[in-house]
C-alpha cells in the first residue's frame, strides 16, 4: 500500500491507479460509467416523483394516497364499465322482449353472432362443447331436438335459470325405479331399447308396464312431447344412451340433469344473444343430422 | 465522484449502517402494515367460513397440487372483470389458512367458479378432462372415487378455530356428521349443515351417489363453494365511483 494523494496515471487507458502495488503489479481504478450514474440518478428521482403522485408509503391503518388519486380497484371498475358501454349501443337491443323478432334482423345478427360465439365458448362451451356437440350427459345443442323447445324466447328461460339447479329452474327428473323387481326393469329396459326402431311389442307385459309407469312422462309409447323435462323415447335424442344396458341403470338409479342458471352470471341481453345464438346452431347443423 | 466514492469506501462501519437503513426502509413498508391487518382489511359481514366437506374438498385441492396450475384470485383488471367477475378482495380469503391466489395460471382461474357448472361437469372432468374439454391439458383425476377420510376434520376445525376462523363449538363437534350430511339431502342431517353454514349451503350428492362419502364429493363441494361464500365482491363492482 502507497500514499493516498500519489496520483499515478495510467498511461495506456489514461486511468488513474487505485495506488495499490502488489509486486509491481497495479489495479487500475476504472470509473464507474457515466451513463449507469445518470439512470441510477433517474431512477432515484423517478421513485420520488412515484412516491409523490402514487399510493405509496403506509402509515399505520392507511397509506399516502398520491396527488394523482389513483386507486387501481376503481381503475378496473371504471375501465370494465367502458367496455360495458361501449357494447350497450348493440347489445341494448337484445333486451327486447320478443327476441324471435331479433332473429330476422340479419345486418344486427350477423353483428353480433361473433361476440355471441366467444360468449358460448366462456360458459356453454365446457359442457355442450364448442359446436354445440353434446358430452357424456351434456345434450347436443345442434341436432334440432329439444327437451321443450327450440324457440329462442324457450330457449333464452332454460339458460335463465337453469335445469334443477333452483327454484325458478325447468325440472326434469327421472325417478328412480329400483323398486320394481331387477326382472321387470330388464324387461322394460329391453322393451325401451327397441322403441327407436319401430318395432316394439305392443302386446307384451313390458309395454303395459311402460304405459302404468313410464307413459304419463313420456308419453303414450314414448313418444315424448309433453314438456316435462322427459324426452321422446322413439327417436334417438336420448341424452343418456338408450341401449338396455343403460336404460336399466337409468332405470335402477334415475336422472338428475342439472344446468346451471345463468341469471346474474350474465345479463339479460347476452342471455337473448346466447339463445338466438343456440336457436341458430340447431337450425344451420340441426338439418344436417336429422 | 470518484474522491467522494474514495473516502466514502474508507468508512466501512458507516457502510454497514447504511445497508441496515435502506433494508429497514424495506422491512418497514412490507411488515408494517401487517400490525394493523386486523382493521385495516374488513371481513365481509356476510362471510361464511367452509362447510367441514368444502374443507377436506380443500385439503385434497392442496394435496393434489391444483393451485400449482389454478390461481383464485381475479385481478382488478377491467378485462379480468370481464372475463370472470368481480375482482377478489382481500376479506374473501379472511378464513382461508393457508389462502391459495396463486399467481400462475395455467388453467383458469377459480375464484368465481361455484354455481357456474354442475356436479356432473365437474365429476366427468375430474375423471377424464378430455371427455368434455377436448383441447384440455388437466391431468386426470380418477383416484378421487375413493372413500373420503373424515377423521381428521374435527382436528382440523378445531385447529381453524383457534387462528380465529369462526367454527363454534357445535359446528365443531357437529364436523365429520356434517361432512357425511351435505352429500346426502334427504338424511336427518341435511337440515343442521345448513342450519349452521347458512341457507345458500349446497347439499347434494356431488359425485351423483348419496351412499358413499368420497373424496370427489368432497373437491366438488369445494369448487361449487368458491365464489359464494359472501356477496361483498359483487357489492363492491356495483358501488358508485368517483
Amino acid at each position: 500500500m502507497s500514499g493516498t494523494d500519489t496520483r499515478e496515471v495510467d498511461p495506456v487507458t489514461g486511468h488513474d491507479t487505485t495506488g495499490h502495488n502488489w509486486n509491481g503489479i497495479k489495479e487500475l481504478n476504472t470509473p464507474f460509467p457515466k451513463l449507469v450514474i445518470w439512470i441510477l440518478a433517474l431512477a432515484f428521482l423517478y421513485s420520488v416523483v412515484a412516491w409523490i403522485l402514487l399510493p405509496a408509503w403506509p402509515t399505520g391503518r392507511d397509506y399516502t394516497r398520491g396527488l394523482l388519486g389513483l386507486d387501481q380497484g376503481t381503475e378496473a371498475v371504471t375501465g370494465f364499465r367502458e367496455i360495458a358501454a361501449e357494447r350497450q349501443g348493440w347489445l341494448d337491443r337484445f333486451e327486447a322482449p320478443d327476441i324471435a323478432a331479433l332473429q330476422a334482423d340479419t345486418g344486427l345478427m350477423r353483428q353480433a353472432m361473433p361476440a355471441a360465439r366467444r360468449l358460448f365458448d366462456d360458459n356453454c362451451a365446457a359442457c355442450h362443447g364448442t359446436s354445440g356437440q353434446g358430452g357424456p350427459g351434456f345434450p347436443v345443442l345442434a341436432d334440432g331436438y329439444w327437451l321443450w323447445s327450440g324457440d329462442p324466447a324457450e330457449i333464452a328461460l332454460t339458460i335463465r335459470h337453469g335445469i334443477n339447479a333452483n327454484e325458478e329452474s325447468r325440472i326434469a327428473e327421472m325417478p328412480a325405479f329400483n323398486w320394481m323387481s331387477a326382472a321387470e326393469r330388464a324387461e322394460l329396459a329391453g322393451y325401451v331399447a327397441t322403441l327407436p326402431k319401430g318395432d316394439a311389442d305392443s302386446d307384451s307385459p313390458a309395454a303395459a308396464i311402460f304405459s302404468e309407469n313410464c307413459a304419463a312422462c313420456h308419453g303414450d309409447g314414448g313418444t315424448g312431447g309433453l314438456g316435462v323435462g322427459a324426452p321422446s323415447l322413439t327417436d334417438v335424442s336420448v341424452l343418456y344412451g338408450q341401449d338396455a344396458a343403460t336404460v336399466l341403470q337409468t332405470l335402477t338409479h334415475g336422472r338428475h340433469g342439472v344446468m346451471p342458471a345463468w341469471a346474474g352470471r350474465l345479463s339479460e341481453a347476452e342471455i337473448n344473444l346466447l339463445a338466438l345464438y343456440v336457436a341458430d346452431l340447431a337450425e344451420t347443423k340441426g338439418e344436417v343430422a336429422k | 465522484m470518484l474522491r467522494l466514492h474514495y473516502n466514502l469506501e474508507k468508512l466501512s462501519m458507516g457502510l454497514v449502517g447504511a445497508i441496515i437503513v435502506a433494508a429497514s426502509i424495506g422491512g418497514l413498508v412490507e411488515i408494517a402494515p401487517l400490525f394493523t391487518i386486523d382493521e385495516t382489511v374488513a371481513v365481509p359481514d356476510d362471510l361464511r367460513p367452509h362447510t367441514p366437506l368444502e374443507l377436506a374438498g380443500r385439503e385434497i385441492y392442496i394435496r393434489e397440487g391444483c393451485y400449482a396450475c389454478h390461481s383464485q384470485m381475479v385481478r382488478s383488471l377491467a378485462d379480468e372483470i370481464d372475463r370472470y367477475g368481480p375482482y377478489s378482495l382481500a376479506g374473501e380469503s379472511a378464513y382461508d389458512h393457508p389462502m391459495l391466489w396463486g399467481s400462475k395460471r395455467t388453467g383458469p382461474d377459480l375464484a368465481r367458479l361455484g354455481g357456474k357448472y354442475s356436479d356432473l361437469w365437474h365429476v366427468e372432468h375430474l375423471v377424464d378432462p378430455r371427455s368434455v374439454v377436448p383441447a384440455s391439458i388437466m391431468p386426470a383425476y380418477p383416484w378421487l372415487a375413493r372413500p373420503l377420510d373424515t377423521g381428521l376434520l374435527h382436528d382440523k376445525l378445531a385447529t381453524l378455530a383457534r387462528l380465529g376462523v369462526p367454527y363454534d363449538e357445535a359446528m365443531i363437534a357437529a364436523a365429520k356428521t356434517d361432512a357425511l350430511a351435505q352429500s346426502r339431502p334427504d338424511s336427518d342431517g341435511a337440515e343442521a349443515v345448513t342450519v349452521r353454514y347458512g341457507g345458500k349451503v349446497a347439499v347434494r350428492a356431488f359425485d351423483g351417489d348419496p351412499e358413499t362419502l368420497t373424496e370427489m364429493d368432497a373437491v366438488v363441494a369445494y369448487l361449487q363453494s368458491l365464489g359464494t361464500l359472501t356477496e361483498a365482491p359483487y357489492r363492491v363492482l356495483a358501488e358508485d365511483r368517483p
